[in-house]
């Protein structure tokens, strides 16, 4: 009885190597420039080739400028690097997607918007986020630099087999509740190594019942648990999805495809090695008080107080945390006054998340104290919502209008928090100076960062 | 790669939970295009502050970390462990990793050492005493110091063998060439 991560792995061993260690293909190399010069200029100095140029696809997302693109970058030391990805791709033959390509966008958003994502690949890519294209039923995994020169040279990863986790979200979710909630909700009950060496497989009726894009944000976070990659097996929605795209099969391969797709999923008596449940319906509109994403609450909690925690360890993180929050133990979390908004983000900057935000603030305008930007996932998506009219909705009501990149999920380019800014965030990590030094950032859903830009404070969207 | 069989260093203590690559190398020192330069920006963020454990003189010189659960969690940026390489740490030792971190560790010749949160507390309180050495010997698996502790960890083979041997793993898989070929041919 496999499952299906079992099965996607199973159809990709080249070859198994010692001690359980096994030689993998890769279907999918997706490349940026930030963790890539340093692999390519390996193979420069060893004098070697891309394996399999036509299954890479590059574009700059990490360090790229979100204003006018009719501008040379600013940075120079970033203007290297986009150039270094540029003169790698031509002289390895690899497809870019550069910053004057409609096509350009967050690594992780593009390829799905491609078609290039597919079920049952395995996909890799120099970003821990790359979990997000597991959503389709692919094996896809963050990797440092050196694999990426490894995957250009061979394009395979040696890896061994991480183990098997089944995350069973059930239940019915309430309005106002996202699919930003049910994952936070998830890492806060976990923790953010609660899925360390594992691959999370998403299951459940509050799973299926959640669109592509939903999928992908559920399964982009699978890192901040700590996981190797999140999956989530293959459906009606994902061939809907995938109908009709770029890189999708066409004519007589699609119904093909989908045949060959439909088998990736796990037998009913598959075995996991761990399992953990979650019932979608008590969850409610999370928001990060701390410093991790796994340090998250409802709403309607209060600030935690590290004096009530059982152990020693847990009681210095969170006075830490708290500390470098600026938050006092007891506060209700409701209420904490802002004075940014990120929209954006591999997580949560798709076109449904724009609109989903779209119809929080239409009418109405960001409060006094609040700057507030929306960073489209990609070029695509920025197009789309134009013909939607949501850049209108938008910028009524004050918000920066923008260009797709990474921007401030992690403070690469110049779109970044100051010292001691507090920030409601659609992104995916908290950490310290993530977003900026002394930045403090919340994370949440699209609708409750609306939300809180409007009020320029924590509010619970359900009351909207 | 530096090959890591055996290692006799300085240790020092960094006592938290989930230190993520956000803090090890801060976003801002990525933007480069080599692999070197980036001992110096090593926890830039925090060794602002003079009381951070690493800027305490009882740290100076030490080439062994000691510290908490999850470490290097986040981003899977490579640059956390080329800083912690150039900053001079040979082996990290805590009572567990993040995998992306790990997997980085093993190709740029920095041990990972995992060991029972118990036995990194002793460490841990060893190390913040000052002039404290461990013996880290990847060949017998083991961890031991001057006062009696002596403890066996149990590597990931495949990260112990790229370590011990200090291997291209490029030229390594290489050599399984024509099982790639093979694979590619089937699944044309």
């Amino acid at each position: 009885m496999r499952t299906l991560f079992d099965r996607v792995w199973d159809a990709h061993v080249v070859r198994d190597l010692a001690d359980g260690v096994s030689l993998l293909y890769v279907d999918l190399h997706l490349v940026h420039e930030v963790t890539s010069p340093q692999a390519f200029a390996g193979l420069k100095r060893e004098k070697r080739i891309v394996r399999r140029p036509e299954l890479t696809l590059a574009t700059v997302d990490h360090n790229v400028p979100t204003g006018d693109r009719s501008l040379p970058i600013a940075d120079a030391i970033a203007a290297r690097q986009v150039d270094a990805l540029g003169s790698n791709a031509r002289e390895f033959g690899i497809e870019l997607f550069d910053l004057d390509s409609p096509g350009q966008g967050i690594v992780h958003v593009i390829g799905p918007e491609l078609g290039a994502t597919q079920p049952g690949m395995v996909i890799v890519c120099g970003d821990s986020h790359t979990s997000t294209h597991g959503a389709f039923g692919a094996f896809a995994l963050g990797i440092g630099t050196s694999e990426v020169e490894h995957v250009l040279a061979t394009q395979c990863i040696v890896m061994k087999k991480p183990r098997n986790l089944e995350a069973r979200l059930t239940g019915r979710r309430a309005p106002g509740v996202s699919a930003k909630d049910l994952i936070l909700a998830l890492i806060g009950k976990i923790g953010t190594a609660g899925a360390s060496g594992h691959v999370i497989e998403y299951t459940g009726d509050a799973i299926s019942a959640l669109s592509m894009e939903e999928r992908m944000t559920v399964c982009n976070m699978s890192i901040e648990a700590g996981a190797r990659a999140g999956m989530i097996a293959p459906d009606e929605v994902t061939f809907a999805y995938l109908e009709g795209r770029p890189r999708a099969p066409r004519g007589a391969d699609w119904p093909k495809a989908v045949e060959r797709w439909q088998t990736f999923r796990s037998d009913p008596t598959a075995d996991y090695d761990t399992h953990v449940r979650l019932d979608a319906a008590t969850v409610g509109p999370q928001v990060t008080w701390g410093t991790t994403p796994g340090m998250v609450a409802d709403i309607t909690a209060r600030v935690p107080d590290p004096a009530q925690l059982p152990s020693e360890n847990e009681r210095e993180a969170v006075t830490r945390a708290l500390e470098y929050m600026g938050l006092k133990p007891g506060t209700p979390l409701a209420g904490i006054p802002i004075d940014r908004v990120f929209l954006g983000s591999c997580t949560n900057a798709r076109i449904e998340d724009l609109r989903a935000a779209a119809n929080i603030v239409r009418g109405r305008h960001v409060s006094a104290r609040v700057r507030a930007m929306v960073v489209p996932g990609s070029q695509r998506v920025k197009a789309q919502a134009e013909q939607e009219g949501l850049d209108s909705v938008f910028r009524e009501a004050g918000f920066e209008w923008r260009n797709a990149g990474c921007s401030m999920c992690l403070g690469m380019n110049a779109d970044v928090l100051g010292a001691g800014e507090r920030c409601a965030a659609t992104s995916n990590r908290n950490f310290e100076g993530r977003q900026g030094r002394g930045g403090r950032t919340h994370l949440m859903s699209p609708v409750m960062a609306a939300a809180a830009a409007i009020e320029g404070r924590l509010v619970d969207v359900r009351g909207w | 790669m530096t090959p890591f069989v055996r290692h006799r260093g300085k240790a020092a203590a960094l006592p938290r939970r989930d230190v993520d690559t956000d803090q090890i190398i801060p976003k801002q020192f990525l933007k480069g295009v080599d692999r070197t330069g980036f001992g110096a920006s090593l926890f830039y963020d925090w060794r602002a502050d003079p009381n951070f454990e690493l800027n305490r003189p009882e740290a100076q010189g030490a080439t062994i970390l000691v510290t908490g659960a999850n470490f290097g969690c986040g981003s899977s940026r490579e640059h956390a462990v080329w800083a912690l390489a150039q900053y001079g740490f040979r082996a990290i030792i805590a009572p567990s990793f993040a995998d992306i971190f790990l997997a980085n560790c093993y190709r740029n010749g920095v041990l990972p050492v995992h060991l029972p949160a118990a036995e990194v507390e002793t460490l841990l309180r060893r190390a913040a005493g000052g002039s404290y050495e461990i013996d880290v010997d990847l060949e017998q698996c083991s961890v031991s110091d001057d006062r009696g502790f002596s403890a066996r960890f149990s590597p990931d083979p495949y990260g112990r063998e790229l370590l011990l041997r200090g291997l291209d793993e490029i030229g390594r898989t290489l050599l399984e060439e024509p099982s790639i070929a093979a694979y590619e041919q089937s699944h044309a």
